[in-house]
């Protein structure tokens, strides 16, 4: 089975980006492909150049603050999806991508278009819009 | 009929357009559909019972199926103890085994 979800929240925004990487990990879990679109400030996801930070505010290295980074939890998406043997493909919007200049994904993440939307959406057997409001 | 998968992340305190989705739920079932409504995020803020609102539970009176984030109510320190009768604590792998099932899904 395939699902398709769009996904346009920017990280680092939203508890919506958390619960649709919680859904692609049960998809995945569950033996499913799964296709994702990001769409508008969700290409910055993969963003490879997403670094921790100290915060000095508390007085924390980088290492104590552990901060967490989308582009990681993805990676780790794809990993566990590899060891179970199905197909994550993850899509980011060429043009959001070169609007925000975050061109450097992660690998395993390809530019793509509104076509590549239609036809992942078109080969799977559900799909599931998350939109920013 | 149709199986529809409704996706609240928001609670109705903080968001107008809140009961107008419960009354989108409430008319799906009302047309003979079955509907799951899975609060999410704040969404499950909506299903204490000591909010003492008539939304969730008019969706439970109206046969809605209404499911509670185990995630989302742990991060918020909500015990099923103190959800609204009929309100079913259930887990992500619940909303995604609906949605591979082919129910019209829809985040709110």
């Amino acid at each position: 089975m395939t699902l398709t979800l769009v996904m346009m929240e920017a990280p680092f925004e939203n508890a919506r980006t958390v619960t649709a990487l919680r859904l692609i990990d049960a998809a995945i879990r569950r033996g499913h492909n799964v296709t994702v679109f990001a769409y508008e400030g969700a290409v910055a996801l993969t963003f490879a150049r997403q670094a921790p930070h100290a915060n000095a505010v508390h007085g924390r290295t980088a290492e104590e603050e552990d901060h967490p980074l989308p582009k990681d939890w993805i990676a780790g998406l794809m990993s566990a999806a590899q060891q179970r043997g199905v197909k994550l493909e993850w899509i980011n919007c060429g043009l959001c991508v070169d609007e925000r200049g975050v061109i450097e994904a992660i690998p395993g993440a390809r530019r793509g278009s509104p076509a590549d939307l239609w036809k992942a959406s078109e080969a799977s057997d559900n799909t599931l819009v998350i939109g920013t409001r | 009929m149709e199986g529809y998968l409704l996706f609240e992340s928001q609670d109705p305190l903080e968001s107008a357009q809140v009961p107008s989705h419960y009354e989108l739920a409430t008319a799906l079932k009302k047309a003979g559909n079955r509907v799951t409504l899975f609060l999410v995020q704040n969404g499950v803020l909506a299903a204490r019972r000591a909010l003492r609102s008539d939304g969730v539970p008019g969706l439970v009176a109206a046969g809605v199926e209404v499911l509670a984030d185990d995630f989302s109510l742990r991060e918020r320190g909500i015990n099923a103890s103190r959800l609204s009768p009929g309100v079913k604590v259930a887990t992500i792998d619940d909303a995604l085994d609906q949605f591979a099932a082919g129910r019209k899904t829809l985040w709110l």
